[in-house]
């Protein structure tokens, strides 16, 4: 399947892929991040169980720090 | 119906500002016209709202809130004061929104943060020198009383999670994360749309140190999430959070908000 993720397009062999499953394809560790999927954010409780399909639109937020104390 | 001083009044077609000065406030040195001082004279129209106010004259606490308001935008006063805003952390960002955010006359502030006032905040929290060692909600509420009294402040003094912060911020209408770690950051949002996909976020990340504050952005993402920074400047050794850039991130945050609620869309 062809998904862009933050503006590129990624071809991956898989037929299915779910969100963790592309993170740790990706390399990206869970912790700092969250997650759009076609415009839609999806909350961390749900990568295991999102399917991605053919096409979606991705895009993974890294937080860097600073703001508070 | 026209308004003075906040409080509705019948119009009458022939009205002029100046006149109605002269009959309402004789001794009034400024003119706010429809949110904007001006020094003419000019018809007025149904639907204007004017403010007089005497050069350094202390109003009785009933009018100070609507003079407080004479400089916002027609109609603002009214949508500001029934909404509430969450507020994560009242460092660095939250204790600038927090301001920003008072000074609007927001009806509701709920502020969340277990850390105390230490030396090293002062460079661009907004607090003071006799605070160090107060609770930093505590402190600010009593700055942002200071500020405007007819703001509600909630506060929580706990360290936030994905247990206590869908409770703590159930009700409010907008939910602004102003904390500094970049696990945090993720928690809140996460935590959050699990419990209240519909509500708003406005986060931030990448603010730190003195680089162009115009890389500072405000960018939606999804539908309800909206991020400010240059999303890469993490605050690390070599590149600290100093006061101006942390601002103009915190007030991007505090203006997001402000046009959320007057958007209409909450």
């Amino acid at each position: 399947m062809t998904l862009t993720v933050n503006g590129e397009a990624k071809t991956l062999e898989d037929a299915s892929l779910t969100i963790n499953e592309l993170l740790e394809k990706l390399d990206i560790p869970v912790e700092h991040i969250a997650v759009e999927v076609n415009r839609d954010i999806v909350p961390k409780a749900r990568f295991a169980e999102t399917g991605l399909n053919d096409g979606d639109v991705i895009e993974i937020v890294r937080f860097v720090g600073g703001g508070k104390s | 119906m026209i308004r003075i001083n906040e409080r509705q009044e019948d119009f009458k077609p022939g009205l002029t500002l100046l006149g109605l000065r002269d009959k309402m406030k004789p001794d009034a040195d400024i003119v706010i016209y429809n949110g904007f001082p001006v020094p003419d004279d000019r018809d007025i129209q149904d639907g204007d709202e004017m403010v007089f106010i005497k050069r350094g004259e202390t109003p009785s606490r009933e009018e100070l809130e609507s003079l407080m308001v004479s400089r916002h935008s027609p109609g603002v006063h009214e949508k500001v004061k029934n909404a509430s805003v969450g507020i994560a952390g009242v460092g660095g960002l939250g204790s600038a929104i927090a301001i920003a955010l008072a000074r609007l006359g927001i009806g509701r502030l709920v502020l969340a943060d277990f850390d105390v006032v230490e030396p090293s905040n002062l460079n661009r929290q907004q607090y003071f020198v006799h605070q160090i060692g107060e609770k930093k909600v505590e402190a600010m509420k009593e700055n942002l009383e200071r500020i405007n009294p007819y703001v509600t402040v909630e506060c929580h003094c706990v360290k936030l999670d994905s247990e206590n912060l869908p409770r703590i911020y159930g009700e409010v209408d907008v939910l602004v994360e102003a904390f500094d770690r970049p696990d945090m950051k993720s928690m809140l949002v996460n935590s959050y749309f699990e419990s209240y996909p519909d509500k708003y976020v406005v986060a931030a990340s990448g603010l730190a140190g003195s680089g162009n504050a115009n890389d500072i952005q405000t960018r939606l993402l999804g539908r309800r999430l909206y991020l400010v920074g240059d999303r890469v400047s993490a605050a690390e050794p070599g590149r600290g959070l100093m006061a101006p850039r942390v601002g103009v991130a915190a007030h991007h945050q505090a203006n997001k908000v402000l046009e959320i609620i007057l958007g209409g869309e909450l």
